[in-house]
């Protein structure tokens, strides 16, 4: 990673972009379900995400991680219960009114969803283009992501040009342009080897501590949540490095808290050094 | 593979029938109301209308010639060789132009619609869109819309016109008929309400293949093979529907133009 790398919108935010809702909760769930076909997926889940808090979603395979990512950004709709983001009501709001709300939400996907038909730079600038932000300015601003992923020189390929972890690192740009209030991560790292792994990692990190944006992170990969827990982004060294032992004694991230799901329900939701000292069985098995 | 129950069977079409009347209904209120994409709205047409005119050339011309060797065999019985023109013009003009290039848009471009969106839709880049604030179905499913009706409007006159000169190709060299009595027979045969139904059926048939290529492309489930699926099913539906509305509209064409 290059240390002198700028950070979109870590200094200046758009006055059009104003982060609405104030100083409460950015993510609100109260009770939310859903059900596909006659399978409950999530059943009754409460939590709240704070402002500048990273909140890592853990649980196996198919127990609604991804599911729940989608509820938040309004592009699935929940069949009970309440989603507040920014402090607005989202489950019943219209999709025209979803669509604005969302110029303040980053979202990467699994599988990246990058636009197939589009290069790099068009796929990064899109949300710039729909907003018709002069060319100039959507340049800069393109040069300035794809540099904070390190992705420099790679303006003109095809999504197809890439390997996995590249596309990756461009979805990032592109849910990082429009200097987003919240970022939802669906399982970044899924798929990829562990040196990429640790990139992407880095990157999510950078977000994290020097942009101080919240963040909702999907993963079934222990190694990284822990990771993010556990290291901050060293802007010297351009890297990850290990959190030293503050005054009480603690060599955690405050901010980086769990959310631990099973079986369509939340068995866990606390910080670090909580989830670690857990007595509960199946969190110890799914955590050895 | 079991049987689906009679009531899940027809819930499922009742369900279909309600998402593409939603799908639609939205559209067409998201044309008569901003913000449009005409860059798609052209690209699109290139695609349908510029990439189309090999294959509506080649089936109007070639459809023209086969018309008027039939007819004309048929006609030199009765010594009505004269009217083959008028009848070639009739038949292109009211329904073969319309009909033809409207099932053969709907092989190319239906099928190509249910693919791409179909892609789009399998490999999340549809929910992409409406993450990064933009409406797939203003920026998708509406230029397709306008691009279709727009260009099997032009398209279809083309149809006309070549399948006219191929029945004049073939009367004058093969069977031996005078041009000039071909060409003013098929201008004589012809009034003003054949010309009206013959280019109200491609608005309907445009309208008809983008949506319904949109609709089976944006609910595309199931991966590569949905894909396919979905593909199919959008030529066999907009093909179906056309020649139902062929008909529909013809009756009332001729209700209103009179036989």
């Amino acid at each position: 990673m290059s240390e002198t790398n700028s950070i979109p919108g870590a200094t200046t935010q758009d006055a059009t972009q104003e982060p609405p809702g104030g100083d409460g909760p950015v993510v609100e769930f109260k009770d939310v379900s859903i059900t596909f076909d006659v399978k409950p997926i999530l059943k009754d889940i409460s939590f709240s995400v704070d402002r500048g808090e990273t909140l890592v979603i853990l649980g196996p395979a198919g127990c609604g991680k991804s599911v729940l990512l989608k509820l938040a950004d309004g592009l699935i709709a929940p069949d009970s219960g309440s989603i507040r983001i920014f402090g607005q009501e989202i489950t019943t709001m219209r999709e025209r009114d979803q669509y604005k709300l969302r110029a303040h939400i980053g979202i990467v996907f699994q599988e990246s969803a990058l636009f197939d038909s589009l290069n790099v730079d068009d796929n990064v600038a899109f949300r710039l283009h729909e907003e018709h932000v002069p060319e100039a300015e959507a340049h800069t601003r393109v040069l300035e992501a794809l540099k904070f992923v390190d992705l420099e020189g790679t303006s003109d390929k095809l999504p197809s040009e890439l390997s996995g972890g590249m596309r990756r690192r461009v979805s990032i740009a592109r849910a990082i342009i429009s200097h987003p209030d919240l970022i939802l991560y669906d399982s970044p790292t899924g798929g990829l080897d562990p040196i990429t792994s640790t990139t992407i990692i880095e990157l999510v990190m950078k977000q994290r501590d020097v942009s101080h944006t919240t963040s909702l992170l999907v993963t079934h990969r222990l190694q990284d949540a822990f990771a993010l827990a556990t290291h901050r982004y060293n802007t010297a060294t351009g890297g990850m490095t290990p959190i030293p032992k503050d005054a009480a004694g603690h060599n955690v991230d405050q901010s980086t808290r769990f959310l631990m799901l099973n079986e369509g329900g939340i068995v866990f939701h606390g910080n670090t050094e909580e989830l670690i000292h857990s007595d509960d069985p199946w969190i110890k098995e799914y955590l050895a | 593979m079991p049987l689906p129950s009679p009531e899940n069977f027809i819930k499922q079409k009742v369900a279909a029938v309600q998402e593409y009347s939603i799908l639609t209904g939205t559209a067409l209120s998201d044309i008569f109301s901003g913000p449009h994409y005409w860059a798609d709205v052209f690209t699109q047409m290139d695609s349908i209308g510029v990439g189309s005119m090999p294959i509506v050339v080649l089936t109007g011309f070639f459809t023209g010639c086969v018309l008027s060797l039939q007819s004309a065999t048929a006609l030199k019985e009765f010594g009505a060789i004269s009217k083959t023109g008028g009848l070639v013009a009739l038949s292109m003009v009211r329904e073969l132009g319309p009909v033809l290039t409207g099932l053969m848009i709907s092989g190319r471009n239906a099928s190509g619609m249910a693919s791409e969106l179909g892609s789009m839709k399998v490999t999340e880049q549809i929910d992409a869109m409406r993450a990064l604030g933009t409406d797939p179905v203003r920026k998708l499913v509406v230029p397709r819309i306008i691009a279709s009706v727009v260009m099997l409007f032009f398209l279809t006159i083309i149809s006309d016109a070549v399948g006219i000169a191929g029945g004049a190709l073939v009367s004058v060299n093969l069977m031996g008929l005078n041009p000039q009595t071909y060409l003013a027979d098929s201008y004589r045969s012809l009034v003003y309400g054949d010309v009206i139904q013959g280019l109200v059926k491609p608005l309907f048939s445009g309208f008809i293949i983008s949506t319904v290529g949109c609709y089976f492309g944006m609910k595309t489930t199931g991966g590569t093979q949905g894909v396919g699926r979905a593909t199919t099913q959008a030529v066999v539906v907009s093909s179906v529907f056309i020649i139902v509305v062929d008909f529909l509209v013809s009756r009332v064409m001729l209700v209103i133009f009179g036989g």
